[in-house]
């Protein structure tokens, strides 16, 4: 596992836990190019955790293999393996006796890095992660949950491992850092480039992050993987339209902004939106005020288009 | 302390008349006896304790690290270890007299028993301390499960190993005094030979008492302050 980022192929997997009558997966085959966000959504049960854990061997396989960049998982040692995987937990799991600098550095001293190399490290994670330098020092007892969440990432990304495993990291977090960690874990993923494989149960949290969705269904079957505007532009089957709900044509609309999607050609008429705005809340104001078009304009205020509900609806067919 | 040639009133020494009208607490007598009676007579106590509660925490610890290891011996050890603790002192001492003399031996494996029994369950309870998250985090980033033990769990184990390690020092000093019912050493036995007095001679039973009593808190406060030392991460009001 060398580089920035890793593939993972999960080839015919399935794990069943003794006394179980139904498998927790049934011969899931998966391929995470490198470098995907993906997210791994179902209700619960869906053996979401199971698929995280038999990739770092906290939990070992029944049948098939896991390769990642090519190498069976079962061809090191779980040891190795996990050292080379950053593994972000809901309880986050920070040790409670070590400092926040400590915590962050656990992988780069198990892998025997210089302390003066580890302390460098430790800052520029702090920086990353959009925590003060002088928390290092602090306990965890001593930060908020939205800070201690922001800690076990920086334990996870410390000794810059090519992929990464989140289960239900923001699970706990109230709506408001939540959607700030939401848009910093996208904003790492774009700067860092990892692969990452995130775990949630929330189908929002998936469309948002996700660059790819794989839908868990009740045991353990793979009901759909694809990404998040075509899968709520085809659901695979009724559990999956049931799953990602009625209105997935207005969530498909909240993926686009105005700036990314072809417009009608500037019309002139209808109140002025920035191109930043999304096409469903485009359309949210054009039946808020019952127009019957906008002008969208560009970063320099200059108008680059018209939307109308007719176009927005013609987009949903692309 | 055997006496060549027993004086008159062979534990008075020179009587002043506090002594001789055995007030509550003669300071002439305590200054006149600590090179004699209670000087070594404390620091038996101190001996007798020391190895108690050292061989008792190396036991209790191998045990609740066996008891980690291999979680069905948890709750046999522990029934055991509580059934040890009802046993009354004094009778186990005759319990043992048979088998290891009238010697230190026999006060120590009693002792020993003691502190094992009060340090065990903290112990026990203190490696469980590490919640499940902390470990999971610290298996899933690698560490090896040996690891896990000395950096992890054992770290975290060390407030709750403090607490027993406090009641077992402070129980064992108590009990300790009863080693004079067997042999003349401790700080029970000037209070076993004052009470062994028709007319017991309060001082010695006050200074031999308060002595132990002043032994308890010493080492009570100086653990105190080293677990304030060693456990940085529960200052400043942190929970555990
Ligand atoms: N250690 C275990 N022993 C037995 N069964 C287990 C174990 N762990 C999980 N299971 C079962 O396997 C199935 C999948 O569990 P898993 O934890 O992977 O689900 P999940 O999709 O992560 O659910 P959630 O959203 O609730 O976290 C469930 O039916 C669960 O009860
Ligand atoms: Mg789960």
């Amino acid at each position: 596992m060398t580089g920035t980022a890793a593939e993972i192929v999960f080839d015919n997997v399935s794990k069943r836990y003794p006394g179980r009558s139904s498998p927790a997966l049934d011969g899931l085959s998966l391929t995470i190019p490198a470098g995907t966000f993906c997210v791994l959504v179902g209700p619960s049960g869906g053996g979401k955790t199971t698929a995280l854990k038999l990739i770092n061997r906290l939990i070992s396989l029944d049948e098939g293999d896991i390769r990642i960049d090519g190498t069976s998982i079962l061809d090191l040692s779980p040891v190795a393996l996990r050292r080379g995987i950053g593994y972000v937990i809901q309880q986050i799991g920070l040790f409670p006796h070590h400092t926040v600098g400590e915590n962050i550095g656990t992988v780069p001293k198990l892998l025997g890095w210089p302390a003066a190399r580890i302390r460098e490290r430790t800052e520029e994670l702090l920086t990353i992660v959009g925590l003060d330098r002088a928390d290092a020092t602090r306990y965890p007892q001593e930060l908020s949950g939205g800070q201690r969440q922001r800690v076990g990432l920086a334990r996870a990304l410390a000794a810059d491992p090519p992929l990464l495993l989140m289960d239900e990291p923001f699970g706990a977090l109230d709506p408001i850092t939540r959607a700030r960690q939401q848009d910093e874990i996208r904003r790492l993923h774009r700067e860092v480039g990892k692969t990452i494989v995130f775990v949630t149960h929330d189908i929002d949290e998936a469309i948002q992050l996700g660059d790819r969705i794989a839908i868990l269904g009740e045991g353990g079957r793979l009901a759909q993987y694809d990404t998040p505007d075509a899968i709520l532009a085809d659901p695979a089957d009724p559990f999956v339209a049931a799953f990602i709900g009625e209105d997935r044509a207005l969530r498909r609309l909240a993926l686009r902004r105005l700036g990314d999607v072809p417009l009608l050609p500037f019309a002139g008429g209808g109140p002025s939106v920035g191109s930043a705005l999304t096409v469903r809340n485009a359309v949210s104001l054009l039946l808020e005020g019952g127009f019957d078009r906008l002008t969208v304009t560009g970063d320099a205020g200059t108008p680059i288009g018209t939307i109308t509900l007719a176009h927005a609806t013609s987009l949903l067919q692309s | 302390m055997s006496h060549a040639s027993p004086p008159v009133i062979p534990h008075f020494g020179t009587a002043s008349d506090c002594v001789l009208a055995n007030r509550p607490f003669c300071s002439d007598w305590v200054r006149a006896h600590w090179q004699d009676t209670l000087g070594p007579a404390l620091v038996q106590h101190v001996e007798l304790t020391a190895i108690a509660v050292a061989i008792g925490f190396i036991l209790a610890g191998g045990l609740a690290l066996f008891a980690h290891r291999i979680r069905r011996a948890e709750q046999p050890i522990g029934v055991v270890a509580t059934l040890v603790y009802t046993i009354p002192s004094l009778a186990l001492f005759q319990i043992l007299v048979p088998f290891t003399g009238i010697t230190t031996t026999t006060v120590e494996i009693a002792l020993v028993g003691y502190s094992l029994v009060v340090l065990y369950p903290n112990m026990a309870a203190g490696l469980n301390h590490a919640p499940a998250d902390v470990v999971e985090a610290a298996r899933g980033m690698g560490l090896t499960e040996r690891q896990i033990l000395l950096r992890i769990e054992l770290p975290l184990a060390v407030p709750a190993v403090l607490s027993g390690l406090r009641l077992a020092v402070v129980s064992t000093i108590s009990i300790a005094t009863i080693a004079a019912f067997l042999m003349p050493r401790g700080l029970g036995y000037p209070i076993f030979v004052a009470l062994r007095d028709p007319a017991p001679f309060k001082t010695e039973i006050y200074a031999a008492g308060g002595l132990a009593v002043a032994l308890a808190l010493v080492c009570d406060t100086a653990l105190v302050v080293a677990s304030r030392a060693l456990v940085p991460w529960t200052r400043k009001g942190l929970a555990a």
